[in-house]
């Protein structure tokens, strides 16, 4: 894609060119300096596109639900786009991504557009460029763009922020009614699926779900949220869900919904786009002048400690760009 | 400086799969496993695909190598067809190797359909990281 201008890789995304958006992303994995030059020219506007999430625990059968959900919505005839994260290893920097896997029926179908991507190290359940190849399945023109994080625990709730519609898959083992109360995750859905519920207990997990979710205080905008059991390797279910998402956005993007969301959405965008940068712009002023391993030879033989180490670096930092 | 930060997020990217009609996949795993472990990211396409089902895995993937494994004696009449895919579909810098249980007089008529590299049964992990760290675009 290099010899194109960065306004004919961006109108060539938007002409549904599968390789110009594959490479694109790859470029944002990357962090090239060109994609977002590129995204610069996708912007589009948040509400035309329905942007869902889905998450839960590693094998409560996220991939397999999203393959359900992707059927679902060709039938409709509308595109789907899908992003999927599986973790990197801490140590090698490697992965292993098998979400596709369970996907790959729709292989063959030029309205489905599936790329998976490694979280590289960021936390949230999300990879760090996931926001920005959201975008990029927004600018080729699909319907409905589906995120499916990491495998998530309690407390990964970044998908949340940046979706209209999240989805938090559970099975049967999900543990008790204290698990249910907990905060965090549990927090966030608008619909919460039992899948699996072929397994035993249930009545018990559903009842626990429900009981937990009527304890809280009603949702600000005044969803409540259902409980959808399934069984994702049976299509059972998935009429519901179906169901239920389109009475969410209806729900959503009635009053200012829509605008509520996208100022949320802006708002983690922005606060993530600014962290980086910082961190960019710190980091590549100190690069070569050793002062990273001063420092942290410093921290490990305990002469200082890291907050001041920090403070030290940013006062430098500050000094040198005011002189400047 | 710079170029190591780039190396940093320049991953390999490897796709996986099993070609044809073809249900042994415990190598192909394990093969994922080891790239794993190399620090590169692979994606596993399962059974049963065809040439075209991977190629366009490997086009929206935006991988850099394709990795077929075959212990069905079939890689005589899939590797022509997926090298022809590739073709159509303009992947002239994406590395194609091959592993499975290959008998080694059917590797050089595999080389001259366009396999870069054929990896049997046997293989040693070293080389086949070390192989594709070598012959990756970049």
């Amino acid at each position: 894609m290099s010899e194109l201008s960065v306004e004919q890789w961006a109108q060539k995304v938007k002409e549904n060119d599968r390789r110009a958006a594959a490479k694109l992303i790859s470029a944002i994995e990357r962090k090239e300096k060109i994609a977002r030059d590129v995204l610069k020219n996708l912007f589009v506007p948040v509400g035309k596109t329905t942007v869902l999430g889905v998450t839960g625990s590693a094998g409560a059968g996220k991939s397999c639900l999203v393959s359900c959900l992707i059927s679902a919505f060709r039938k409709e005839g509308k595109t789907v786009g899908v992003i999927a994260v599986d973790p990197s290893s801490p140590f090698t920097g490697g992965a292993f991504l098998g979400d596709r896997l369970r996907m790959q029926v729709h292989g063959r179908d030029k309205g489905v557009y599936i790329r998976s991507m490694a979280s590289r190290g960021y936390l949230g359940g999300l990879a760090r460029g996931t926001v920005d190849a959201m975008r990029v399945m927004e600018a080729m023109g699909h319907d409905v763009v589906i995120v499916e994080t990491v495998g998530t625990g309690q407390d990964e709730i970044d998908v949340a922020r940046l979706v209209q519609t999240c989805i938090l898959v559970l099975t049967p083992t999900m543990g008790d009614d204290i698990q249910a109360m907990k905060a965090g995750i549990m927090e966030v859905a608008q619909i919460a699926i039992l899948n699996k519920a072929d397994m035993p207990g249930k009545e018990k997990a559903i009842l626990d779900l429900e009981v937990a979710l009527r304890m809280r205080p009603a949702a600000e905008d005044g969803w409540a949220v259902p409980v959808v059991p399934t069984v994702a390797t049976t299509k059972e279910g998935i009429d519901e869900v179906v169901s239920q998402i389109e009475k969410h956005q209806a729900h959503m993007r009635q009053g200012e919904g829509l605008k509520k969301f996208a100022f949320q959405k802006a708002e983690k965008e922005g606060s993530v786009l600014i962290k980086d940068e910082i961190e960019r712009v710190i980091f590549d002023h100190i690069r070569g002048t050793g002062l990273r391993r001063k420092y942290l030879d410093k921290i490990v033989t305990g002469e200082i400690d890291p907050y001041t180490a920090v403070e030290e670096v940013m006062s430098l930092f500050i000094k040198k760009t005011a002189k400047d | 400086m710079r170029k190591a930060k780039e190396d940093k997020d320049r991953k390999i990217k490897v796709l996986v799969s099993k070609v044809g009609l073809d249900g042994h996949d415990r190598g192909a795993k394990v093969i994922c496993s080891l790239l794993k472990e190399a620090g590169m990211e692979v994606v596993y396409l399962g059974m049963y695909q065809m040439p075209k089902d991977v190629v366009d895995a490997a086009i929206d993937e935006d991988v850099d190598v394709i990795g077929p494994s075959f212990l069905s004696g079939e890689h005589l009449v899939y590797t022509p067809l997926l090298v022809e895919e590739m073709k159509k579909a303009g992947l002239d810098d994406v590395l194609l190797i091959a592993g499975g249980v290959i008998p080694a007089e059917d590797i050089p008529t595999l080389k001259e359909m366009g396999v870069k590299e054929v990896f049997t049964a046997g293989s040693l992990t070293e080389p086949i990281i070390r192989y594709i760290r070598s012959n990756v675009r970049r």
